[in-house]
């Protein structure tokens, strides 16, 4: 897949360093607390989560999960039906908070408090249900919760450019008009939109949940290419997928989360079809698998 | 390249029209180019069941024709003058409800609200204290806006539903009535408060100059003209979305009309004894207008409005957002108690006195049907104040017609329901058919 010349460097915003080659690693280790050994040492983690343990009651949703994401790479996050996935990314978006363990922001310590705390670090999630108010447009949207304002006014000319600029960059160019209302947009706009709000606000990493899964497969496509846009622009994604074809087809690593626990987490490389299905449905990852 | 267009196939195939795309909920003032896309835009959205006011103007126009043809007196000045002023407390009270509405919550207490400040003005301005007619005035909305206060409160806090809360309120509030009138007209006897302050009595009462009724109107119809001109010549320089030229036109020309039949009627001499004439645009007319453009640009203009929306069309993306959902939700209340209590003072100055008789049920009854009637949800997120006032004007017009063509309460009250259903069974019809043919 090919990007616009205007897009195919990094971000201008973005002062990260290149993300680092990915390994192709038929080393991998076989087992799964180590797994991302296969990285190579300077691959540098925009987040880091160290043994973070949530609970809902008696159910731990998740347990001592070490969790990393590469700065300007997708990484696909993979699990089961109540593997823990959203658990785990609410997590890191400051809508729960883990009762243990500890999460870096490159590589600093730091308490997701609340989502306040997560879009400030640059972290933004666009939600399964992409919490978007049908009743508003697309700028409205956009802006929801940090309206531009002047004399305590909203400032809607200033709000329409910075929302246009960000939806052109992002090459979403043909929804009908900027001011029309989201409940009036198909299911892949509507994810632009829910993506595009995310990338305004200078996001460092953004989290998708399943941003496929009610669509079809042109609208699929685009927002596939909406994850390699983003990363063109180096910023990192997470992304939650049932799809191993949409994951194969964008993520440049994998993390599998089996029963609340990180089964494996490695370069997409180090996966095949069968591999990733083995570690989502048993948990194991084994690494003789690979390519035989 | 990503292309956001469902349609566009790597194979560069005809795009076909996309299924998804809900057209009614287009606005065409934002998607067409010019007033013939947008009267086409329209039709559409009729068609789904998106058709905003126009049921209720058509029908407005309807009723009048009824009851012109019944009793020609209808469309006199002097009676429309009247109608005006009686419509005031309809308007008043559907735009307190608007707030709430919006939010998909409902205030049921608000007529006896509107009471219990009416009740707390007049007995601020008569002796033994004599205040000034503001301070009366301020007391009174500062007593509504506490009440509606205190109900939100209890409503976000201890997340009781709005409508047990304001049904304990619309029951309580009315005991409160009774005791305030009880207390302070209790020398005056039958729980009536005589109103004896001039200004109080003149804010329905009293009437403009001629003069200075068709100056403001010329002042405000140039400033309203002047202010979307600019604002559309503005975008249009920095091509940001701009409503089409002739739409913009339309919208001028349409208040300009509406202002010039207000002020022209009000300035005919409705007075009947020929030495003595009576005209001018009363001051109520002003109050209402200043008192719909204060919460149209506050719903439409600042954060707070905007917070109003989002909560009503979602409120897990507003929470998400950040948004302070109790703070917005409280401060809803609050302006629907502030808004309630303006009514209530309105109300007192055209009867001249307060009384513990004061129909707050029913009043709260109107002031939905009123919000309703013009096309706002009950669902949370849909209305506009512009709706409170035509949704009043229908139901003021229905009193004051039955009553002048001599029929019973009962029958105003049955026509007045027919209409209410009328009205909203025309919205979830096309409704209905929009979702069957998609
Ligand atoms: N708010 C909650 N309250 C109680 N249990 C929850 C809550 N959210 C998730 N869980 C539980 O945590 C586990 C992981 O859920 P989740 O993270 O939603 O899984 P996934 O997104 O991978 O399907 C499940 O057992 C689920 O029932
Ligand atoms: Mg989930």
């Amino acid at each position: 897949m090919t990007f616009p010349a205007d897009q195919a460097g990094a971000g201008p915003d973005y002062s990260g360093p290149a993300p680092a080659a990915v390994p192709s690693s038929g080393a991998m280790a076989d087992t799964a607390d180590t797994a991302d050994t296969a990285d190579t040492a300077d691959t540098k983690w925009i987040l880091e989560t160290r043994g973070i343990t949530k609970r809902f009651g008696a159910v731990e949703a998740l347990s001592n999960v070490n969790f990393h994401v590469a700065a300007g790479q997708v990484t696909a996050l993979l699990g089961d039906n109540g593997a823990g996935k959203s658990t785990l990314i609410k997590c890191l978006a400051g809508i729960w908070e883990p009762e243990e363990g500890q999460t870096l922001w490159d590589g600093n310590p730091v308490r997701i408090r609340g989502p306040k705390v997560a879009t400030g670090l640059g972290i933004e999630t666009v939600y399964q249900d992409l919490a978007l108010c049908d009743n508003l447009d697309i700028v409205q949207n956009m802006f929801l919760g940090r309206e531009l304002t002047s004399s305590r006014l909203l400032d809607e000319d200033s709000m329409e450019k910075q929302a246009r600029r960000t939806l052109a960059e992002l090459s979403v160019t043909t929804v009908r008009s900027i001011r029309q209302a989201v409940g009036s947009l198909s299911g892949g706009q509507r994810q632009a939109v829910a993506v595009a709000k995310a990338v305004m606000q200078n996001a460092r990493m953004v989290i998708m949940d399943e941003p496929t899964a009610a669509l079809g497969v042109a609208q699929t496509a685009m927002v596939l290419d909406l994850i390699r846009t983003l990363r063109s622009r180096g910023i990192a994604v997470v992304v939650i997928s049932h799809n191993l074809n949409d994951v194969f087809q964008v993520a440049d690593r994998i993390a599998v989360l089996y029963l609340g626990r990180l089964a494996v987490e490695a370069p997409v490389s180090a996966f095949d079809q069968q591999s990733a299905v083995y570690a989502i449905t048993t948990g194991r990852f084994d690494a003789t698998a690979v390519g035989a | 390249m990503t292309r956001f267009s469902e349609t566009s196939t790597d194979n560069g195939a005809a795009p076909t029209p996309d299924p998804e795309v809900v057209t009614s909920l287009l606005d065409p003032a934002t998607t067409a180019e010019s007033i013939g896309d947008y009267v086409r835009a329209w039709g559409v959205r009729i068609r789904n069941g998106e058709s905003g006011m126009l049921p209720v103007v058509l029908g407005l126009v309807v009723i009048v024709v009824i009851f012109q043809s019944q009793k020609s007196v209808f469309l006199s000045a002097g009676n429309l003058t009247n109608l005006f002023i009686q419509s005031a407390t309809f308007i008043l009270l559907g735009m307190a409800e608007v707030f709430v509405l919006l939010l998909g919550e409902i205030d049921l207490s608000i007529g006896y609200v509107g009471g219990v400040a009416g009740v707390v003005t007049v007995a601020t301005a008569a002796p033994p204290g004599n205040h000034p007619w503001w301070v009366a005035i301020i007391a009174g909305l500062v007593v509504s806006t506490l009440i509606g206060i205190l109900q939100g409160l209890v409503v976000t806090r201890l997340r009781v539903p709005s409508f047990v809360v304001t049904l304990a309120g619309l029951l309580g509030w009315e005991g409160m009535l009774i005791f305030l009138a009880d207390r302070e007209g209790g020398t005056n006897g039958g729980g009536t408060i005589r109103l004896s302050n001039s200004i109080l009595l003149d804010l329905v009462n009293g009437n403009l100059s001629v003069a200075a009724g068709w100056v403001l109107l010329v002042v405000g119809v140039a400033g309203f003209a002047a202010f979307l001109l600019l604002r559309d010549r503005h975008r249009r320089a920095h091509s940001l979305v701009v409503p089409p030229f002739g739409l913009t036109i339309a919208r001028i020309v349409a208040v300009a009309i509406a202002g010039f039949a207000v002020v022209a009627i009000c300035n005919a001499n409705r007075g009947r004894i020929v030495s003595h004439p009576v005209q001018g645009v009363p001051w109520v007319v002003l109050i209402v207008l200043g008192t719909f453009i204060a919460w149209t640009s506050l719903l439409g203009r600042t954060r707070f409005g905007r917070y109003v929306y989002a909560i009503g069309g979602n409120a897990e993306a507003a929470r998400r957002a950040g948004i302070n959902l109790g703070r917005i939700r409280t401060a809803a209340f609050a302006l629907t108690g502030l808004t309630a209590g303006l009514a209530g003072v309105i109300l007192t100055s055209q009867l001249g006195s307060i009384s513990s008789n004061v129909d707050g049920g029913e009043l709260v009854l109107y002031a939905v049907a009123a919000a309703v009637i013009g096309g706002t949800s009950l669902f949370g997120g849909r209305g506009k104040m512009l709706y409170a006032v035509v949704g009043g004007l229908v139901i003021a017009t229905i009193a004051n017609g039955m009553g002048l063509i001599g029929l019973s309460a009962s029958a105003q009250y049955m026509v007045t329901a027919l209409v209410l259903l009328a009205a909203a069974s025309v919205d979830a019809l096309a409704r209905r058919n929009s979702t069957r043919n998609s």
